[in-house]
């Protein structure tokens, strides 16, 4: 079995302020290129995991290694630097600068990362790549973002995370501002952007509709101790 | 660095309304601060060009500094005269070289007009010990002969052999003219950026004789003397307002002074100028340093409203930070990308400020010298006042880091979900 991209162990986090723990997870990997569906209601810790997993929170005990290395391991600025270079983000909505441009938003990340530059080649050229596999018109490339609607936004979102092949991409309810429609559309080209860069896909939903098409489904309930109780 | 610049510049576009007004204040206030430096300093300058040269300057007893005002700068109250004998007893005294004798008291049309000897276009220096040129004409011979000093002759626009009537006083009222008796202009000074500029020069006789008709300030009613009936009289003045003094050495100065202090027949005092001009720059310093702490009030406050304004936005910017940090942005890159943009604003309003009063200084320079005398130098910013732009930037610099400390803690404490 090759190494996992993503392995928790003996994890427990609790807000500063708060008694109980908030988190705790005994174990929790993910193979390279795996395709998760995490799904868990509201309160259920799937915000304060991905804050985990992408290195903004430190958890009080366990550890968590993401492509081999434990984040413990790395000062703040380090794990700032290792989750441009590996981890590509998406979120429910708003994820667009809205000032900028919808190429310029997409090569945000190869701004922050020279691994993701690199990676990437030639950025426009992968940009553009990725925005036409997403269905983009180069109409759009130049207009600011806040002209797009929510659904070309989330598409630009996913070009975003996976412009220069991160290993890991995280998506926290991307498709919730969508339409039906429009959400199995937009798993669809995520899901096939993200195997045709090999990387794994953490998928955060409350919509156990959009479960279907995953290898892997996970509940909150399962990994998380104090969510089960 | 090189990769927040264009961010930050690309965000500061976007918010182009609020940061252009907040630009604007601080331009203003960095040219008013600059402008009221230049004043002061280009004030000072004219100040101590206006004499040179002189030792002394002799007049009744009384306060130095009125006398001063009054003989050089032709400001003030009238002080005192004395007597013409002791001018003469002065001008006689072993250690004087030269003496130029002053009579002050009439104008012409808001210009002081100046009674003198011919010795004041021989002796009088100014600013670096510079004589007295004439661009035009030569100077008085004639009896109801004036020279034009080069404001007067250009404001009114006077030319050699115009007709002049002097006023009595400074105020021009009816029936105060001396309108019985015109002056020729025969000779304009060349410029010399001092009061001089703003003068009429006639002779000590002509004073006299335009006021021999004349009794308490008014004309002798029933009662003229034609111009050509006056040279019958003895013009010889009664007495001046004051008289200039250079030594044979500057070593005798003080001796003089004494010897003038202790004169038998009147009461008279002999002032240093440079000591009078230092006296009365100390007065005025309380006032320019007032001048100067208040608009460097006003800069402070035009940074509180950059500050306010930066502040104010992050909230709306919240969620541009968050995106930001999930895409590789550390919390010190945001605090770099927020202080940055505070001193660019501060750097551009102070480039715009200079800029504004190097264009109010052109336009507005020829109406100052015109009203006030005040010879504003086209000069790129001197020393104190890059001083003083340093500071501006500096404490800009310093403000803007207060808005970049908020956006680091807003940063820490949003992860990459703002709480909006």
């Amino acid at each position: 079995m090759s190494l996992p991209v993503l392995l928790l162990e003996n994890l427990l986090f609790r807000w500063p302020d708060q008694a109980t723990a908030c988190l705790e997870i005994a174990e929790f990997r993910v193979a390279a290129g795996e395709q998760v569906f995490i799904h868990g209601e509201s309160g259920s810790g799937k915000s304060t995991l991905l804050n985990l997993i992408a290195g903004v929170l430190t958890p009080q005990q366990g550890n968590i290694a993401a492509l081999g290395q434990p984040l413990s391991a790395l000062s703040a600025a380090a794990r700032d630097r290792f989750r441009v270079d590996h981890i590509g983000l998406i979120f429910q909505q708003f994820n667009l600068i809205p000032y900028l441009s919808v190429l310029d938003n997409v090569l945000l990340p190869c701004r922050f990362s020279a691994r993701r530059s690199q990676r990437a080649g030639d950025p426009k050229q992968a940009a553009a790549t990725l925005l036409q596999h997403l269905d983009l018109d180069a109409a759009l490339w130049q207009r600011p973002a806040s002209q797009l609607s929510v659904g070309q936004q989330q598409r630009v979102a996913a070009a975003r995370a996976l412009i220069g092949r991160p290993e890991i991409v995280i998506a926290d309810e991307p498709t919730s501002a969508l339409d039906a429609a429009r959400q199995t559309a937009f798993l669809d080209l995520l899901q096939r952007e993200c195997a045709a860069a090999n990387a794994a896909l953490l998928f955060v939903s409350h919509d156990l509709r959009l479960a279907e098409g995953f290898g892997r489904q996970v509940e909150m309930g399962q990994i998380n101790r104090v969510a089960a109780t | 660095m090189t990769h927040l610049l264009p961010l930050a510049l690309k965000s500061a576009w976007n918010r182009r309304y609020t940061l252009g007004l907040t630009l604007i204040a601080i331009a203003l206030s960095v040219t008013l601060l600059l402008g009221i430096e230049r004043v002061r300093q280009d004030a000072r300058d004219s100040f101590a060009q206006a004499v040179s040269g002189t030792d002394l300057v002799v007049g009744a007893r009384g306060s130095p500094m009125q006398l001063l005002l009054y003989a050089v700068f032709h400001l003030g109250e009238a002080s005192n005269n004395l007597d013409w004998d002791s001018a003469q007893v002065l001008a006689a005294h072993p250690a004087v070289a030269w003496t130029i004798p002053l009579s002050l008291g009439d104008s012409h049309r808001g210009f002081p007009v100046l009674a003198t000897t011919p010795a004041f276009f021989e002796q009088f220096r100014y600013g670096d010990k510079q004589s007295l040129a004439l661009a035009q004409g030569k100077p008085f011979v004639g009896l109801f002969d004036v020279v034009l000093g080069a404001e007067v002759a250009q404001r009114l626009g006077y030319k050699l052999g115009d007709r002049v009537a002097l006023t009595h006083g400074m105020e021009a009222t009816a029936g105060t003219e001396h309108a019985d008796k015109p002056f020729s202009v025969v000779g304009i000074l060349a410029r010399t950026g001092t009061p001089v500029d703003r003068t009429l020069h006639i002779g000590l006789e002509a004073l006299e004789a335009i006021h021999l008709d004349w009794q308490g300030g008014a004309p002798i009613p029933g009662f003229a003397i034609p111009p050509e009936l006056v040279k019958k009289f003895n013009l010889t003045p009664k007495s001046v307002t004051a008289v200039l003094v250079g030594l044979k050495t500057r070593a005798g100065v003080f001796a003089m002074q004494r010897w003038v202090a202790s004169y038998r027949d009147e009461p008279l005092m002999a002032v240093l100028p440079g000591v009078a001009l230092a006296q009365l720059w100390e007065m005025m310093a309380v006032a320019e340093r007032t001048l100067l702490a208040i608009s460097a009030l006003v800069v402070v406050v035009s940074f509180a409203g950059l500050v306010a304004v930066v502040l104010a936005g992050l909230g709306e910017r919240r969620r541009e930070l968050a995106i930001l940090r999930a895409n590789g942005a550390r919390p010190r890159d945001l605090f770099t990308l927020l202080a940055l943009e505070g001193g660019a604003v501060t750097l551009a309003g102070a480039l715009v400020g200079v800029l504004l009063l190097t264009v109010l200084t052109f336009a507005l320079g020829p109406w100052l010298e015109a009203h006030y005398g005040l010879l504003l130098k086209m000069a790129a910013p001197g020393f104190e006042e890059m001083r003083l732009l340093g500071w501006v930037v500096l404490v800009g610099t310093l403000a803007s880091l207060l808005p970049g400390y908020r956006a680091y803690r807003l940063s820490l404490a949003d992860g990459l979900t703002p709480r909006v």
